[in-house]
């Protein structure tokens, strides 16, 4: 089992009704299918990847998430994920506000642009950053809306959207006294659980 | 070339198949309350039945199709329907699959429909067949089920009518069927469809030959009406822009000047086929399907509810539609899909990029489309491997 998809997994609660938001292989909805009787759907555009999905058996929707998701009614999910992918949206806020109108709950996870490899590469270099994980150039990054831990918590605070759970990681999906006390400086990757304002 | 077998079709055909029969003498109740004196059903079946009589896969065919699905009849040249997707390691691989393809009631090609005889007048039925319904259809087809024993099938499979067909039988047959697949499909049709449809009808039925229905009587073929109806949904059933690419505006013969005839490959091509179609389609039954199709309505029963509908189904569904469809287009096999979701049911879906419209199902091509369908395939016989 892949640990971030452990994470995540952790995260949901059994036999609820989870929408998985480009969903990739499909692996984290076997995984739930699997140990935690989920009711599961994933969104995905790449054809290789539904192909994959389709031989787990896994529900699969061919869909770009771009085309928004108003086709869901209020309501239809228990969770909504989305893996990695809220930093390539064109805008986040109306992503997060549709996650949160067809879901009672969303999972967001993110790299973290607040990182200390992150800081020192713009301070020190006064260039962009590019890190093991973000190792796409400025010109090329699909990442066109980063943000640190603290912009999340900042942004959740002014909607007025809860955070339930966090867990924060490093590159290998661990995390220690030093990513806990100074999440937003040693934090890779943020799983967060949200709910309804 | 293709590899060919002893007998000489392809090797990735099945072959020289035998249309077979069965009949009920019981009066069939149709939906409409009119009773059918007992039927016959034309079918044929390709692949061998496993000894749990669990691989069987139920093929509906669509406005013009029939029970010849797949393989060869002694002296012809061309296949089945669909043979692109049924035979030996295809799509519909017949070497796992126990395939049943039945012609409807209401058809023209075997099964009782309104060219074959009433037992109460001795004539042929003509325009006095009862209407049927993909409801009926659906009823009959399990009754050929059960006469070969089939409790359940692994796939119920359709494109456009026949993925109707498909969802019908999920939901009025929930513990008979594990898979539904439904191709180019929709859940009942719009008035754009209806109209189309009743365009045709309305070429056959002021057709003078038509002579109210009973052409056979009177000796005569509606072929200009049948002809016109044929041209008119051809052209629905292709993309504008494939079309173009396969006809563009190339001249057959004469030019543009004026002076003598003038033919466009495309219109060469429309009358072919019309006129193909004419000579073997009959028009009764023209008239009687196109109504299947705009009767239908899968909600029907819940207030137009297709969650409702769905509500009680129990099999997995593939909803498969194809991007430059307009007959039916991916936005009304989405309208299927968000249905299932809300329903809580399983679903694969995809829209396949393709300039070939609606008849795209009966294609080859594209790659995509048969890479997908066989990997759901390939699901649907873990089910009983």
């Amino acid at each position: 089992m892949r640990p971030d998809l452990e994470i995540i997994s952790d995260l949901i609660a059994p036999e609820s009704r989870v929408l998985d938001l480009g969903c990739g292989s499909g692996a984290l909805l076997f995984h739930l299918q699997a140990h935690k009787s989920v009711n599961g759907y994933g969104l995905e555009i790449d054809r290789e990847q539904i192909l994959e999905c389709v031989a787990k058996g896994v529900n699969v929707i061919e869909q770009d998430l771009d085309e928004g998701l108003s086709h869901f009614s209020d309501d239809s999910f228990d969770f909504v994920v989305m893996t990695e992918t809220l930093q390539a949206v064109k805008r986040p806020d109306q992503v997060i506000a549709e996650m949160l109108r067809i879901g009672r709950e969303a999972i967001v996870t993110f790299p973290n642009f607040g990182h200390l490899a992150c800081r020192l590469q713009i301070a020190l270099k006064g260039r962009m950053p590019v890190t093991g994980h973000l190792p796409n150039q400025w010109y090329d990054t699909p990442n066109i809306h980063m943000c640190t831990f603290r912009d999340f918590e900042q942004f959740c605070r002014e909607k007025g959207i809860p955070i339930r759970e966090r867990f924060v990681v490093n590159n290998v999906y661990n995390n220690n006294w030093l990513i806990n006390r100074l999440p937003n400086l040693f934090g890779i990757t943020a799983y967060y659980r949200i709910g309804r304002a | 070339m293709e590899a060919k077998d002893e007998a000489g079709f392809p090797q990735d055909s099945v072959g020289l198949v035998v249309p077979q029969r069965a009949g009920w003498d019981a009066t069939f109740a149709l939906k409409s309350g009119a009773q059918l004196p007992g039927y016959e059903l034309v079918y044929e079946t390709y692949g061998e039945l496993n000894h749990a009589k669990s691989n069987a896969v139920l093929v509906c065919h669509a406005l013009s199709g029939n029970h010849h699905a797949a393989g060869y009849h002694a002296g012809d040249s061309r296949p089945g329907w669909w043979e692109t997707a049924i035979g030996p390691g295809k799509t519909i691989d017949t070497n796992r699959f126990f395939v049943v393809s039945p012609n409807n009631i209401g058809g023209c090609h075997g099964s009782t429909g309104p060219n074959s005889i009433n037992p109460q007048t001795g004539k042929a039925w003509g325009t006095e067949f009862p209407q049927v319904t993909v409801e009926d259809w659906v009823a009959s087809q399990a009754a050929l089920a059960d006469r070969l024993g089939i409790e359940r099938f692994a796939a119920v499979i359709g494109g456009s009518l026949g993925g109707m067909q498909a969802l019908y039988w999920a939901i009025e047959y929930p513990d008979r069927i594990a898979h539904a697949v439904a191709i180019a499909s929709a859940p009942w049709l719009s008035a754009q469809n209806i109209a189309f449809n009743e365009i045709a009808r309305h070429a056959i039925q002021t057709d003078p030959d038509f002579a109210g229905g009973s052409f056979l009587e009177a000796g005569k073929t509606p072929e200009r009406g049948l002809m016109l109806a044929r041209m008119l949904g051809h052209v629905t059933y292709l993309s504008g822009f494939g079309l173009g690419q396969r006809f563009g505006r190339e001249v057959r013969r004469g030019d543009l000047s004026g002076r003598g005839p003038l033919e466009f490959e495309v219109e060469s091509y429309l009358h072919y086929q019309g006129r193909n179609f004419a000579g073997k389609f009959d028009a009764n039954s023209y008239v009687n399907i196109t109504r299947v199709l705009d009767l239908f309505d899968l909600g029907a029963k819940h207030g137009g509810d297709l969650v409702r509908a769905f509500k009680d189904a129990t099999c997995h569904f593939l909803v498969l539609a194809f991007s430059s469809d307009w007959r039916f287009s991916p936005e009304r096999s989405k309208e299927i899909v968000d249905a299932l979701v809300a329903a809580r049911k399983g679903v694969v879906s995809a829209v396949i990029e393709t300039e070939h419209g609606h008849d795209a199902f009966l294609l080859r091509e594209p790659e995509a489309y048969h890479r997908l369908f066989r990997t759901y395939m390939d699901r649907v016989a873990l089910d009983f491997a």
